[in-house]
C-alpha cells in the first residue's frame, strides 16, 4: 500500500466507518438505536468536512461542518428522540424479515456502486475521489433501508442518511456545494421533518399505530 | 533450515501445549475479574488436565474404534496447526508445509472428527451437539475464508509467515479493511471457539449446549485430549489473530536468538491482553438464540466483505 | 494410419475388448458366476491398462486417425491428445475399481440378467471411451448416443419398479434434449464448410454472435448432461435408481465426459472464446454448487443424498471452467492453466471419491436393504471394512487435508485469490464474492458428509433387523481399497498429479504451471507468490503427534479402559429412537435456507389423539419451470390432436390436398 498522508487515512476510516454505519441501520431492529447511529453517521460527517476543511484550507467548509454539527448530529437527532417519546414507540422493535437476505442485496449494491464510482473518479480531482463509491453506496443503502421497513419512524431515518449520503458524495467529489444550496437544503430537511412530524400524529390518531402497512387500507377497492 | 529456525519450531509447539490451558485460565480470571467474583487460580486448567489423566477411561458398550481414535486425531491436528502458526517467529521450516487455506484445513479434520466421534455413541445430546457444532462451522468457514483472503491481498500470498512479515514492514497507518477484518476475525473467533455470544463454555445445561454436548461421554485421558485441543484450538485463533493484525514482536525472517528471545515476552503480552479483551468481549454480551447464531456469522462474513471492497476501493 | 503399437490404436483395441467383454456375457447370461468373476475383473484389469496407456503417452505428439466403420462417405475420425488421454486416465483407473466391486455385486434376480448387464455396462464403458477420442462430429454423436442408450438401460435395470421406470424416462429424456443442443451447436461450429469434422471446425472462424451462440448451445448440450442448474433435475432421479455401480459410474465418470465436452468446444473447437462468455458458467456453478449442497443436507435417501452432492461438485466444476474461460479472455494464462488444472484435478478426485461413496452404499444396500437413512445406523459395527473406507471417501470429499478433495479446493481458491487483478470493472469485485460461496458450498459438503457418514455408519442401529448386516468381501472390499488408495495418493502426490495434467492445459491454454525445482513432496504451483502446500508434511506431522501422544499416555499413565453403558448425562433408557433423524441432521440447513425448498407441511395440532407430523421438501425447479413446460407441451400436443380424426375419409381427404398443393407447386 502507498503511503498516504494521516489526514488522508482518517478520511478513509471516516467514510469507511459511514459504509458500516450505513450496513448497521439495514439490519438494526430498534428505533432508538436507529437513530443514535445516524447522530453517529453525522458525527462522521462533521469529522470528515473538519478534517477536509484543515487540509485544503477551504474556509467555507469550517462552517458548513458547524452546520452538520448543529443540524445532524444535535437537532435532527434530538427532535427525532422527543417525537420518539411523545408518540410512545421508544420500546417498538421492527420486524425485519430474511436479514441475511438483506445483507447480500446490500453487498452487491455496495459492488455496484463501487463499480460505478471508479470510472467517475478518475475525473475528479479531489484528494478523496475515491470515497465518492462510498457516498453512492450510503444513499443507495439507505434506499433500501427505507424499503424494507414498515414503521413510519424508520423510513424518516432512512430519507436522513440518504440525505447524509448526498452530503458526502458532494464533499468528496467537489469539496463540498456552494453555500447557498447547503443552507435551502438543510432548511429544506428542517421543514420536511416538523411536516412529517405532524403527519404521524395524524397517522398515530387515524390508526391508533405507526405501522405504514395500515395506510394500504386507504387504498381504493377495485 | 538452520538451528534458530528448527529452535523456533520447537519453542512454538512447545508453548502452544504448555500456554494453552493457561491462557485459557488466565480468560477464566479476567472474566471473574470483571464480573466481580473470585477468580479461581490461573493454573486450575493444568490441574483439571492432570487429574483426567490419572483415571481410568470408561468408554460406552457402543463406541467403536472410530470414538477411541478421534481424540488423538483431534489433539494431532491441533499440534500440526500451531507447528504453522507464526506465534513467536516467521522462520519456521514448517512454513512450506500449509498455508493459511491448509491451516483452515487443520481445524476442519478437527471439528469433523469431534462431531463424528459425538454421533458415535447415538446419545440425543451427541448428535444435537454435532448438528450445532457443524452449522456453526459450516457459517464460519467462509467467514474465516474472506478474512485470509484480505489479509492475503495485502500481501499477495495467503503463507501466513509471509502475511505476518508483509504487514510488518508496512508504514504504520490506518486501514479500514483490515479493522473491518479483525472484527470479522473476532467474531469468528467468538463462534468457533465456543465463547459467549455463541455458546456458553461453563453452562451445565445440556440443551444450550454446543461444545460440551459432544464430549458428554469422554472420559480420562480421552477428555483431558479433548479439553487440551480445545484450549490449544483458542490459542491458535489467538495467535493466527496476532499474525493477521499485530504482528510486531514476533522474530521476523531468519534472525538471531536475541529476537526469537524477545518474541517470547512479546508473545506473552499479547496473549495477556487477549484474553482481557475476550474476557470483556464476553462479560458484555449476552447468549445469542442458537438461530440467531447464523445472523451473527453473516454479519461476520459481512465484515470480511466490506473490509474486501474498501480494500479494493480504497487501497487502504 | 497410426502402427500398430501406437497409444491411439492401443486404446481403440482396448475400447473393442471392453464391448467383446460385454458381448461375451450374452453367452451365458444368466451365470453369475462367469459374468461376475470372469468378465467384470476382465473389464477392471483392461480400465487399467487403458489408464496405463494413456498416462504414459501423455507428453507425445497428437495422434490421428480415421476408421473405416461407419458411413460410405462419412468416416469416423478419431484423434488421441492431451486432453483425451487425460480424461481416459480418468475413465480406466475409476472404472477399474468399479468393475471390480461390480464382480462381487451383481446377483440373480435381480430384475436383467446379468450377463444382458454385464454387456450393457461394459458397452457404456466402451462409448465413454470413444467420445473421448472421437474426432468429429458424427463419430462424436454416435457415442454420446450409445452412452445415452446404455446408461438408460442399466439404470432401469429394475425395470420392475415403476418409479425407476419414470426415474430412466426422465433421465432419457433430458440426455437427448442436450444431445439435440450439442448436435445444433456442432452445426454451427462447421461454419459454413458442411465439414463436421473437428479438424474442420478448428479451421473455420465464425463471428462474435454465431460463436456466442454455439458456446451457449455447448453450454446447455452439455450442462444437461452434467446436471448443471436448472438441468439438473433428472440427476437426483436417476442416480438413485441406478445399482450403485452404475451410480458410482454415472457420477464419477460420465459427468466428467459433459466437462470433457465443454473443454473441447470451448478451448479447442472455438479456439479463442471471448472473456464474459466465462462468467455464465461461473454464475450457474456457483449457483449448482449452493443449491446441490443444501438440498443433499436434507435428503433421507443416502443415495440421492449422494446425487444431490455430485450436482455441487458439478457446480465446482463449472465454476473453475468459467474462471479459466475469464482469465483466459483478458490475457492472464498463466492463471487460467491454473483454473484449468483445478477443474481437472477436481474431476480426477470426484471420480474416485464419489465412487468409493456410492460403492460403500451399494454395499450397504445389499447387506441391509435399506436406502433410507432413517433405518440404517450403527454399521461401523457390523461392516468394518465397509465403514472405514467409506470414510477415507467422506473426508476426501469434505476437503480435509491430505487427502485429494482438499488439493482441488486449495487450487481453486488460489485461483479465485486473484481474480480481483481482471481489468474489468464490476467482475473484480464480484468474482471474490464468488471464493466465498465456493467456500461456504465447500464448508456445507463437510456438514453433508458428517451426516451421511454419521447417520449410516455411527450411532446405534436404528432397525433390529440390521443385526444380520454382513461386510463385503473379495472383489468388492477390492474395488473399495483401490478407490480408497486412489483417494490418498491423489492427495498425498499433488506435484505428480498436476504435472501430468499440465501437458493438457499447455494444449488448452498455451501454459502450464511451472513446477520445475520444486521438491516433488511440495505443492507451489505459482512461483512469485510464495504459497506452497506439502501434504506428505502435514500427514507426517500428524502421524507423528498422534502416535507420540499414544505412547507417552501409555507408558506414563497406563490407567486401563473399562466398558460401561452409555452415560446419557444420566438419563439411563437409551432408545436408538433418540438419536437424530436424517431430518433431523437436516433442520439447521433447512431453517436458514429455508427460500431454496418447496415445503409442504403437516402439523398436528394440540388436540390431535394420533399426532402426525409429515415434512416434504422438494425442488422448486421441477414445480416452477418443468411442469409449466411439461403442461404447455401437453397443450400444443392436444391442440394438434384433432388432426386424428379416426376416419378413413379424413386421411383420405389429407393425401389429397397435399396431392394437389404439391402439383400446383410444381407445375
Amino acid at each position: 500500500m502507498q503511503h498516504t498522508s494521516f489526514d488522508l487515512q482518517l478520511l478513509n476510516t471516516c467514510a469507511a466507518i459511514l459504509l458500516l454505519l450505513s450496513f448497521a441501520m439495514l439490519a438494526q431492529r430498534r428505533i432508538v438505536t436507529l437513530v443514535n447511529l445516524l447522530a453517529l453517521q453525522g458525527a462522521m460527517l462533521f469529522i470528515a468536512t473538519m478534517l477536509l476543511a484543515w487540509r485544503t484550507g477551504q474556509n467555507h467548509l469550517y462552517v458548513s461542518a458547524a452546520l452538520t454539527l448543529g443540524l445532524k448530529v444535535v437537532a435532527l437527532p434530538w427532535l427525532l428522540h422527543v417525537l420518539i417519546r411523545r408518540l410512545d414507540v421508544q420500546w417498538d422493535s421492527e420486524p425485519l424479515l430474511n436479514v441475511p437476505g438483506t445483507m447480500l442485496v446490500g453487498l452487491v449494491t455496495v459492488v455496484f456502486s463501487f463499480g460505478l464510482a471508479q470510472p467517475i473518479a478518475e475525473l475528479a480531482s479531489t484528494a478523496t475521489r475515491n470515497s465518492l463509491g462510498i457516498a453512492v453506496a450510503v444513499i443507495l443503502l439507505a434506499f433500501i433501508t427505507m424499503i424494507t421497513r414498515r414503521k413510519a419512524m424508520s423510513q424518516v431515518v432512512g430519507f436522513l442518511s440518504m440525505e447524509n449520503g448526498l452530503f458526502f458524495g458532494a464533499m468528496s467529489a467537489t469539496y463540498g456545494m456552494p453555500m447557498i444550496v447547503e443552507f435551502g437544503v438543510a432548511l429544506d430537511v428542517l421543514v420536511a421533518m416538523l411536516v412529517l412530524g405532524v403527519f404521524f400524529f395524524q397517522i398515530r390518531e387515524q390508526f391508533d399505530s405507526l405501522d405504514l402497512q395500515n395506510l394500504e387500507s386507504l387504498k381504493e377497492d377495485q | 533450515m538452520s538451528t534458530v529456525g528448527w529452535l523456533t519450531q520447537f519453542l512454538e509447539v512447545l508453548a502452544a501445549l504448555v500456554l494453552a490451558p493457561l491462557f485459557l485460565g488466565w480468560v477464566n480470571a479476567c472474566r471473574a475479574w470483571l464480573q466481580n467474583r473470585r477468580a479461581p487460580s490461573v493454573l486450575l486448567p493444568y490441574h483439571g488436565i492432570r487429574k483426567l489423566f490419572h483415571k481410568d477411561a470408561v468408554i460406552a458398550e457402543s463406541a467403536s474404534p472410530l470414538f477411541r481414535l478421534a481424540p488423538y486425531v483431534v489433539f494431532g491436528a491441533m499440534v500440526a496447526a500451531a507447528a504453522v502458526i507464526p506465534s513467536m517467529g516467521t522462520g519456521l521450516p514448517f512454513r512450506s508445509a500449509a498455508d493459511a487455506i491448509a491451516l483452515v484445513g487443520l481445524l476442519a479434520i478437527a471439528r469433523v472428527f469431534m462431531s463424528l466421534a459425538a454421533m458415535d455413541i447415538g446419545t440425543a445430546f451427541g448428535t444435537l451437539g454435532a448438528r450445532r457444532d457443524m452449522m456453526i462451522g459450516f457459517l464460519a468457514e467462509p467467514a474465516l475464508l474472506m478474512v485470509i483472503f484480505v489479509a492475503s491481498l495485502i500481501s499477495a500470498t495467503t503463507a501466513l509467515p509471509l502475511i505476518a512479515e508483509r504487514l510488518v514492514v508496512q508504514p504504520l497507518a490506518l486501514y479500514p479493511s483490515l479493522a473491518f477484518t479483525a472484527v470479522a476475525f473476532t467474531m469468528v473467533l467468538l463462534a468457533e471457539n465456543a465463547r459467549i455470544p455463541v455458546d456458553n463454555p461453563a453452562t451445565h445445561l445440556e440443551l444450550t449446549m454446543i461444545h460440551e454436548a459432544m464430549l458428554l461421554e469422554y472420559s480420562a485421558r480421552h477428555l483431558a485430549l479433548m479439553e487440551w485441543a480445545a484450549a490449544l484450538k483458542l490459542f491458535n485463533y489467538a495467535c493466527i489473530g496476532f499474525a493477521l493484525f499485530i504482528p510486531w514482536g514476533a522474530s521476523i525472517g531468519e534472525t538471531g536468538i536475541s529476537a526469537l528471545a524477545l518474541s517470547i515476552p512479546a508473545l506473552l503480552a499479547k496473549l495477556g491482553v487477549a484474553g482481557l479483551w475476550l474476557a470483556l468481549l464476553e462479560t458484555v454480551s449476552a447468549k445469542l438464540r442458537v438461530f440467531r447464531a447464523p445472523e451473527f456469522m453473516a454479519t461476520a462474513f459481512m465484515f470480511a466483505v466490506l473490509g474486501l471492497l474498501v480494500h479494493l476501493l480504497l487501497g487502504a | 494410419m497410426a502402427p500398430i503399437d501406437s497409444p491411439l490404436t492401443l486404446c481403440l483395441a482396448l475400447l473393442a475388448c471392453w464391448a467383446l467383454a460385454g458381448a461375451a456375457g450374452l453367452l451365458r447370461p444368466n451365470s453369475v458366476a462367469l459374468v461376475g468373476r470372469a468378465l467384470f475383473p476382465l473389464g477392471a484389469v483392461i480400465g487399467v491398462g487403458l489408464a496405463i496407456v494413456a498416462a504414459v503417452s501423455l507428453n507425445e505428439p497428437v495422434e490421428r486417425a480415421t476408421l473405416l466403420i461407419g458411413l460410405p462417405d462419412l468416416p469416423m475420425h478419431v484423434r488421441l491428445d492431451n486432453l483425451s488421454r487425460v480424461f481416459l486416465v480418468l475413465l480406466g483407473s475409476a472404472s477399474a475399481g468399479v468393475s471390480l466391486f461390480a464382480a462381487g455385486y451383481f446377483r440373480k434376480g435381480e430384475g436383467t440378467a446379468p450377463g444382458v448387464l454385464g454387456l450393457e455396462y461394459h458397452l457404456f464403458l466402451a462409448s465413454m471411451g470413444f467420445v473421448l477420442v472421437a474426432d468429429d462430429a458424427y463419430a462424436f454423436m454416435v457415442a454420446w448416443e450409445t452412452m445415452a442408450l446404455t446408461s438408460y438401460f442399466l439404470v432401469t435395470a429394475q425395470h420392475g419398479i415403476p418409479e425407476i421406470r419414470s426415474a430412466g424416462f426422465l433421465y432419457l429424456l433430458m440426455a437427448h434434449v442436450g444431445a439435440i443442443a450439442i448436435l445444433l451447436s456442432f452445426g454451427i461450429l462447421q461454419g459454413g464448410t458442411w465439414l463436421f469434422s473437428f479438424d474442420a471446425m478448428r479451421a473455420s472462424t465464425l463471428s462474435t454472435p454465431w460463436a456466442t451462440a454455439a458456446f451457449l448451445l455447448a453450454l446447455f448440450g452439455f450442462g444437461a448432461k452434467a446436471g448443471l442448474l436448472p438441468l439438473h433435475v433428472w440427476l437426483p432421479e436417476a442416480h438413485p435408481a441406478a445399482p450403485s455401480p452404475v451410480s458410482a459410474l454415472m457420477s464419477g465418470v460420465m459427468l466428467k465426459t459433459a466437462v470433457y465436452g465443454v473443454l473441447r468446444v470451448t478451448f479447442d473447437l472455438i479456439g479463442d472464446p471471448l472473456w464474459w462468455w466465462g462468467l455464465i458458467p461461473l454464475a450457474l456453478g456457483l449457483a449448482t454448487a449452493l443449491f446441490g449442497v443444501v438440498f443433499a443436507a436434507v435428503q433421507t435417501d443416502m443415495k440421492r443424498l449422494l446425487a444431490y452432492s455430485s450436482v455441487e461438485n458439478i457446480g465446482v466444476l463449472f465454476t473453475g471452467i468459467g474462471l479459466a474461460i475469464v482469465f483466459n479472455g483478458v490475457g492472464m494464462t498463466e492463471l487460467a492453466a491454473l483454473a484449468l488444472i483445478a477443474v481437472l484435478y477436481h474431476s480426477l478426485n470426484h471420480a474416485f471419491m464419489k465412487s468409493l461413496l456410492f460403492l460403500g452404499t451399494g454395499a450397504v444396500l445389499h447387506a441391509t436393504g435399506e436406502r433410507n437413512l432413517g433405518r440404517l445406523g450403527g454399521l461401523i459395527h457390523r461392516m468394518p471394512w465397509v465403514a472405514w473406507l467409506t470414510l477415507v471417501g467422506v473426508l476426501a470429499i469434505a476437503g480435509l487435508p491430505p487427502l485429494n478433495g482438499f488439493v482441488s479446493e486449495w487450487l481453486l481458491l488460489q485461483t479465485f485469490l486473484f481474480a480481483h487483478e481482471v481489468p474489468q470493472p464490476f467482475v473484480n469485485m464480484l468474482l471474490p464474492l464468488g471464493a466465498a460461496i465456493v467456500a461456504l458450498a465447500a464448508a456445507l459438503a463437510g456438514y453433508v458428509m458428517v451426516k451421511f457418514f454419521g447417520i449410516v455408519f455411527l450411532g446405534q442401529p436404528r432397525e433390529p433387523s440390521l443385526a444380520v448386516a454382513h461386510d463385503v468381501d473379495g472383489f468388492e472390499k477390492a474395488g473399495l481399497v483401490w478407490l480408497a488408495i486412489g483417494c490418498v495418493l491423489l492427495g498425498l502426490l499433488p506435484n505428480q498429479v498436476i504435472h501430468a495434467l499440465g501437458a493438457a492445459t499447455v494444449q488448452l491454454v498455451g501454459t502450464a504451471p511451472d513446477l520445475a525445482g520444486q521438491s516433488w513432496w511440495m505443492l507451489a504451483p505459482l512461483a512469485e507468490r510464495d504459497v506452497s502446500y506439502a501434504p506428505l508434511v502435514l500427514l507426517a506431522v500428524i502421524v507423528a503427534v498422534v502416535a507420540a501422544t499414544f505412547l507417552i499416555v501409555r507408558v506414563v499413565y497406563r490407567r486401563p479402559v473399562r466398558r460401561a453403558p452409555t452415560w446419557d448425562c444420566g438419563f439411563g433408557r437409551l432408545d436408538p429412537r433418540m438419536q437424530d433423524t436424517a431430518e433431523g441432521f437436516g433442520q439447521p440447513i433447512r431453517h436458514i435456507f429455508v427460500s431454496f425448498f418447496e415445503m409442504e407441511r403437516e402439523l398436528p395440532s394440540p388436540l390431535d389423539l394420533a399426532p402426525r407430523y409429515r415434512v416434504t421438501v422438494s425442488d422448486r425447479f421441477w414445480k416452477g419451470v418443468y411442469l409449466p413446460i411439461a403442461a404447455l407441451l401437453q397443450r400444443a400436443a392436444n391442440s394438434v390432436a384433432w388432426l386424428q380424426q379416426g376416419r378413413i375419409s379424413v386421411y383420405l381427404t389429407y393425401s389429397f390436398i397435399t396431392l394437389v398443393v404439391l402439383l400446383a407447386v410444381m407445375l
